[in-house]
């Protein structure tokens, strides 16, 4: 199988595996990182979503072969200590439920306030397109604009 | 914050000598305790629910499947308001499969039923108070004084006169020695700290950094994956298969046969996923192969020509009243899919000498049974490890995802983690039922309802996990709601049946099972009496229920927040709806308007919610919210489809959720109450369909029968 070479939060890292095998699960099952979800498996629920040289981007439909050489974070590398604007606002509103789909929404939101200034209620909209079937979301808007007061 | 960690033998012998039973508790997921900065001794058991450490750090052992809707929060929250201790302190850990963890209301280890807070109400305080008084007692005797000059605070037992202080981790260990007391009183309500309020929630921290471990995460040395190829066709078999492409794929390490299909076991998903798809299957597609909704629809239409077994029945509803203004109405509900976030999974390890499985299930002595009956042990041999749960809605109380890991693991002799696509969890999933009712309402010359009929054809969950259950051919479960809401009005000649039909499609328990489709139907069709009333929806309901003062005070609870009465925003139409599920009682109004293209938009939800004395507010305004998101998206969206015996949907393209850009403003509003406590998990689901199709109703004079809703044209 061929080899690739990845940088996941900071670090390098090989794999040896199917060139067409999703990021998403090199993450989970090569390298052990499974806060990042697997949800739907055609880019639809945002599970899976990690940030590719900063954008948010879902992994189940990202084969490994086109991530070489770039900079991929995942939730376990937004923070060591649940430090980020977003993570603290999530903690602070108590947004989770389940819990599932719940970092997939963190990295888009992540990704969403790396752009600077303050997300109007229809930025969130067309941003945040993942799935929340426990319906977090009227607490993921709330927490979106408390953590765009840090950023 | 600690990482999951194994339990030592020695926790594992002491922590199970007082639950009373040999099982392995594999390993712990903590809450957000802070980590011991001395080392700490074993923690030492107090009883089946609690541990405490040296260090004074508090294991609460969680007897209920977390999936979102707050039991590692609100259940420590029973314990600790007895127990007087500081809740940063508190941990939690699933509990493994024992009879002391039975839950009352079916008389197995699991969750579901809207039941969890209701259950462990009483008990688990007396749990905290009967180790708040050991601990007390320990103390007394280590200071030779009087137990009654001795109080709990905060973690700690004080002699009140001298101020003398020993910690609860210096006691336990005396404490565990001593006789458990009986029937020490609780507090009264007025002197609760923890109770009743906004605590935060302990499993949160996990949840925001992709440490909480769900059933998909797990991972045991030596462990292999698998993907199922199971027959499309409901009751199918396999007739032939051939793995040879399958096993050419890198990766894959066999290829074998289990009662549901074939197992394609590899080194991870990708590649199991990758065989799956190589492989050369033949099916035998069986009885059902020509079912389609067509036929169902037809079924049911012929079995409403006949009388069902009998619900309810008052007065003389043998034929309308003279004088009275009669509808008849046909709705119609689809088969829904649960569509957790979490596809299903399950991790099994078989030996010849016992059985392990890690699964987010709902029903833990399930997985027990389940094992010991494929692995050849007994079930006290059979280890259950409960992770968190990506979504339940009582999907997770069914065994198949968790047979499946297990017969591929005796077939494999090594760990084996089954994993279902998304594709594999719509199109085998045990359905939300369809229904078919038959229904006819009179109101009388002021306006009164006086006659009610109500037949309904629908295939029973209940059958199969609870055949004690039907009696006289009669599924209670249901019709459930649907009685309750006749008897609430007073309808004075009404009569309710229902015929139990089998369609051939499987069928289960999905958030509010029976209420999710009665609340529609019957609040629906109880719209349409005010209508033909000439009266106010919410007026009509109000003056109907004066004898129900539960379901009166959370209809006007829920009108007067809403402002019915007041003109809405321009575009906007109101609808309300009332119902009773799991002892909770539940009125919601929704905002809707209607597009000219026919597009329906939800823009406020307002609900009022009954469930008697609340543990913590934000997790039932959390429950409500999501209840209603559930209800809302099967309503707007919802249906599965049966084509040639298979599923048409397969992924959230065809099988449509509701999302950020759709969701309404929910508000949720609590009756302050001291009747007897319901649930919160499901009773905010019932209501939304018909809220919002009386809405849809007021704006356009269309009536929506049949679910879902799609585009009002």
């Amino acid at each position: 199988m061929p080899s690739f070479t990845l940088t996941i939060n900071g670090k390098q890292q090989s794999v040896d595996v199917a060139a067409d095998t999703p990021l998403l699960w090199v993450l989970r099952d090569n390298l052990g990182l499974t806060g990042t979800k697997f949800g739907c498996g055609i880019g639809e629920c945002g599970a899976c979503t990690v940030h590719i040289d900063g954008a948010a981007t879902r992994s189940c439909s990202t084969p490994v072969s086109t991530v070489a050489g770039r900079r991929v974070t995942t939730i376990e590398g937004l923070s060591s200590d649940r430090s980020h604007a977003v993570q603290k606002a999530w903690i602070a509103d108590d947004v989770p439920q389940c819990g599932y789909c719940q970092s997939g929404q963190i990295m888009v939101a992540a990704a969403l306030l790396a752009k600077g200034g303050k997300p109007t209620d229809v930025d969130i909209d067309t941003a945040m397109t993942n799935i929340c079937r426990c319906g977090t979301y009227q607490r993921i808007r709330t927490a979106i604009h408390h953590a765009a007061g840090e950023v | 914050m600690s990482a999951p960690r194994e339990v030592s033998r020695r926790e594992f012998i002491q922590a199970t000598s007082v639950a009373g039973a040999g099982l392995l508790i594999g390993f712990s997921l903590t809450g957000c305790a802070p980590t011991p900065t001395a080392p700490a001794g074993p923690p030492v058991p107090l009883n089946a629910w609690l541990r405490i450490a040296s260090d004074d750090s508090i294991t609460v052992i969680v007897d209920r499947s977390e999936m979102g809707q707050g039991v590692t929060t609100a259940l420590p929250m029973l314990l600790a308001e007895e127990l007087e201790v500081d809740w940063a302190k508190i941990a939690i850990e699933f509990a493994p499969a024992d009879k002391v963890y039975t839950n009352p209301l079916f008389g197995m280890q699991g969750t579901g039923g809207s039941s969890s807070v209701r259950v462990a109400f009483v008990p688990l305080r007396q749990t905290g108070a009967a180790a708040r008084e050991m601990l007390i007692s320990a103390a007394a005797t280590t200071w030779k004084v009087d137990r009654s000059e001795c109080h709990a605070e905060t973690g700690a037992v004080i002699h009140t006169s001298s101020k003398r202080k020993l910690r609860y981790g210096e006691l336990v260990k005396a404490a565990a020695a001593l006789p458990v007391p009986k029937d020490v009183p609780l507090k009264d309500s007025k002197a609760w700290k923890v109770i009743g309020t906004r605590t935060k929630r302990l499993d949160t921290p996990l949840k925001v950094d992709g440490s909480a471990v769900f059933g998909i995460d797990v991972k045991v040395p030596g462990m292999l994956v698998a993907v199922v190829a199971r027959c499309p066709v409901f009751g199918g078999k396999v007739a032939s298969f051939d793995a040879a492409k399958a096993k050419a794929i890198p990766g894959v390490r066999d290829v074998v046969q289990i009662s549901s299909g074939i197992a394609v076991v590899a080194d991870g998903y990708w590649p199991a996923h990758q065989g799956r798809a190589a492989l050369d299957v033949k099916w035998d597609e069986g009885a059902n192969a020509k079912v389609s909704s067509e036929s169902i629809a037809t079924l049911f239409a012929a079995k409403v020509a006949h009388p069902g077994a009998m619900a309810h029945h008052v007065g003389h509803p043998e034929a309308a009243p003279a004088g009275a203004t009669m509808i008849d109405a046909v709705y119609q509900t689809p088969f829904l899919a649960h569509a957790t976030m979490e596809p299903m999974n399950c991790t099994a390890h078989v030996r010849p000498d016992g059985v392990d499985i890690w699964a987010p299930t709902q029903l833990q002595t399930g997985a027990q049974m389940t094992g010991a009956a494929i692995g050849g042990v007994p079930p006290e041999k059979v280890m259950v490890h409960t992770t968190y749960l990506g979504g339940g809605f009582g999907r997770r109380i069914e065994q198949d995802f968790i047979a499946e890991a297990v017969e591929t693991s005796k077939a494999m002799k090594v760990p084996v983690k089954v994993i279902w696509s998304r594709e594999d969890d719509i199109q085998h999933d045990f359905y939300r039922t369809a229904t078919l009712h038959q229904l006819r309402g009179g109101v009388d010359a002021q306006g009164k309802p006086v006659f009610l009929t109500h037949r309904m054809a629908a295939p029973s969950a209940m059958i199969r996990f609870f055949p004690q259950a039907v009696k006289n051919g009669l599924d209670g479960e249901l019709v459930e709601g649907a009685v309750e809401l006749a008897k609430a009005y007073a309808i004075p000649n009404a009569h309710i049946d229902c015929i139990m039909t089998d369609t051939g499609i499987p069928v289960g328990f999905w958030r509010s099972v029976s209420g999710s489709y009665n609340g529609f139907v019957v609040e629906s069709f109880y719209d349409e009496l005010a209508h033909a009333a000439k009266k106010d929806p919410y007026e009509f309901r109000r003056d109907l229920l004066a004898g129900a003062p539960r379901f009166l005070g959370v209809l006007k609870l829920a009108a007067e927040k809403a402002g019915w009465g007041t003109p809405p925003a321009a575009g906007i139409s109101r609808g309300i709806a009332v119902f009773k599920s799991f002892e909770s009682y539940v009125a919601e109004v929704a905002e809707v308007s209607v597009a000219s293209d026919g597009t329906v938009k939800v823009h406020r939800v307002v609900c009022a919610v009954d469930c008697g004395p609340v543990v913590n507010p934000a997790i039932v305004e959390s429950q409500m919210q999501g209840a209603i998101v559930y209800g809302l998206t099967a309503a707007l969206y919802g249906e599965i489809t049966i084509d040639k015996g298979r599923v048409v949907q397969g992924n959230f393209d065809t099988y449509k959720m509701l999302r950020m850009n759709e969701m309404p403003v929910v508000e949720v509003h609590i009756v302050p109450s001291t009747e007897a406590q319901g649930g919160v998990g499901e009773p905010g689901t019932p209501p939304i369909a018909a809220a919002v199709c009386n809405a849809i109703f007021a704006a356009t004079g269309r009536r929506i029968r049949r679910l879902p809703i799609g585009k009002v044209v």
